[in-house]
């Protein structure tokens, strides 16, 4: 049997040494991705938690099912969200019904036909929209948006629903422009090559082959547009009027589930029913959310195993 | 230039900004011809082949000198419209590149974007073609699968039916076999032997021995430039210049 040698022994060692590294890598790498698991986890456990004894008073029909919220009622309290999730609703479909056009074209624009100099100028300009604070979105709503909302349609107040619709969409625009373009940017050369071989012009081009190849990115980049409008709060605190009755158009002032949540929770009575119905509507929030993500995740993955 | 003749290149040059890719060429093609391509990496024929259906056009920088007529009719006449030159000078790319679509539509597409609305047309004449490109068998019972769902010879003689479908009367090849295995290459080789009978056909090899094999014609490019060209039989056997011989035997390249 032959004497291993120095060199072989010290090789021996060497990959013992990085065996162990290679698992304390992945053990690093493995305990950080599950703490995000854990904190999404522990933010619903919570919420459950102290959504769950606002139904020893509510009933469950009351809550999810009538449209009167009204806590400190004189004669008896209201708990109902319809109002409010339908307010949601409309000021978020509002917003993507002006942004999903408007950002798809903008990259379809800034991809396909702006020069590289043009490109380089709007881009930033668009990323630095996206720094703008929601406090000061809000207050151009107040004094540009409403005022002028109010005399386009020849109401008292323009804090309404539309206005809030307009806010949120220039607020998500950014994320669905600037996460589209990068979609259209990822689709091969070749494709747009072998199209204009075949004697496409640039238009046809971009909508028979570009956006059909990059549709799954511009889905996801429409979809974080829009959970960024489902959850934003100060703006639509701001500029939508926060009346607490059901919609019925776009012109009435609305009081969206993260407004409602923002304005009375800093002034209810520490574990009152209002109180822990307010994390039940933050729940229901959450949900709300969570279902966004979730269709955006299956719509992604049926148009990724398409395109395979 | 004869009459016969179906592209004539007139001292063509082509600038990538300020460097010259491609230095005076001047060549006749005749109709229903195979000409092969050959030169080492980087001589400009891939260039060169692009230039007979303006494909450089898409790149930002490039300018073009010269003349190619197509026909008599020189396509980089203002008044040429460049989606008609493309429309008569089909190509094929070097790596295959259906779209993300079905099999069908990727050979449709050609109709469907020059304004072709009639079903059963269109449903002919993607079978005409997929026939046409030996494919037809192979995929008659799954038309509605994704191209990207078939094998790498598969998908590159889908992008021959695709060119096909448009009925082109020039077919560029840009190194059409260089990324399949040698039986998928003997498929397409073949094919191209059954094009010429209606297309003429301008492709770029690397591969010497696919030159000599499919050819009728041969160019040999160096740097940029036209070095020879003539029958393939006679470029094989007696090149006219010493640098061709000694690319032909191997000494370089």
């Amino acid at each position: 049997m032959p004497v291993p040698c120095a060199y072989h022994v010290h090789m021996r060692k060497n990959a013992r040494h990085n065996r162990l590294k290679e698992e304390a890598i992945r053990l690093l790498l493995f305990s950080s991705s599950i703490t995000v698991v854990i904190l999404l986890a522990g933010i619903f456990l919570l919420l459950l938690m102290k959504a769950l004894p606002a139904f020893r008073e509510i009933s469950a029909g009351e809550f999810f099912l009538t449209g009167v919220w009204d806590p400190t009622g004189y004669e008896r309290s209201h708990y109902g969200i319809l109002a409010m999730i339908k307010s949601t609703v409309m000021v978020t479909a509002g917003a993507m019904a002006i942004a999903v056009p408007l950002g798809v074209g903008t990259a379809a624009f800034l991809n396909e036909i702006a020069g590289p100099r043009l490109r380089e100028v709007l881009k930033p300009v668009i990323e630095i929209l996206a720094g703008v604070p929601s406090v000061v979105v809000g207050f151009l709503g107040i004094v540009l948006f409403g005022p002028m909302i109010a005399k386009l349609f020849g109401i008292h107040s323009g804090l309404n629903a539309m206005n809030g619709s307009l806010l949120l969409a220039i607020m998500s625009l950014p994320t669905i422009i600037s996460i589209s373009e990068d979609a259209l940017n990822a689709v091969p050369v070749s494709f747009s090559e072998a199209s204009f071989a075949l004697g496409a012009n640039r238009w046809q081009t971009l909508v028979r082959v570009k956006m059909p190849a990059a549709v799954s990115g511009v889905i996801a980049a429409c979809m974080l547009g829009m959970g960024r409008a489902i959850g934003e709060t100060m703006t639509v605190l701001m500029a939508t009027g926060c009346a607490i009755a059901m919609p019925v158009s776009f012109l009435d002032p609305v009081r969206t589930i993260t407004s409602a949540i923002a304005i009375e929770l800093g002034e209810v009575a520490f574990n009152s029913t209002h109180y822990y119905a307010l994390f039940a509507v933050g729940l229901v929030l959450f949900c709300m959310t969570f279902a966004v993500n979730m269709v955006s995740d299956v719509i992604l993955h049926k148009y990724q195993s398409l395109q395979r | 230039m004869d009459s016969q003749d179906k592209i004539s290149v007139r001292n063509l040059n082509f600038y990538y900004g300020q460097v010259r890719r491609v230095t005076n060429v001047t060549i006749d093609i005749k109709a229903n011809q195979v000409i092969g391509i050959i030169g080492p990496s980087g001589c400009g024929k891939s260039t060169f082949l692009r230039t007979l259906n303006r494909m450089n056009d898409l790149i930002l920088g490039a300018r073009v000198e010269g003349m190619v007529l197509l026909d008599g009719e020189d396509i980089y006449d203002p008044e040429v419209d460049v989606v008609d030159v493309r429309r008569r000078v089909g190509m094929v790319f070097q790596k295959s590149n259906p779209f993300p679509k079905s099999i069908y539509e990727n050979v449709a597409y050609g109709l469907r974007i020059g304004g072709v609305r009639e079903k059963d047309f269109i449903a002919e004449r993607v079978e005409k073609s997929l026939r046409d490109a030996a494919l037809w068998e192979e995929v008659k019972d799954r038309l509605d699968d994704n191209a990207m769902r078939l094998s790498g010879g598969q998908q590159q003689r889908l992008c021959i039916a695709r060119a096909l479908a448009i009925e082109p009367e020039v077919l560029l090849m840009d190194e059409p076999a260089s990324a399949l295995d040698p039986t998928a290459t003997l498929k397409v080789e073949e094919l191209i032997q059954e094009l010429k009978k209606k297309y003429t056909i301008i492709i770029v090899t690397h591969n010497m021995q696919q030159a000599a094999r499919i050819s009728d014609f041969t160019a040999f490019f160096m740097l940029g430039e036209l070095v020879e060209f003539d029958e393939t039989k006679q470029m094989f056997t007696k090149p006219q210049k010493k640098i061709t011989e000694e690319y032909i035997t191997g000494r370089f390249g």
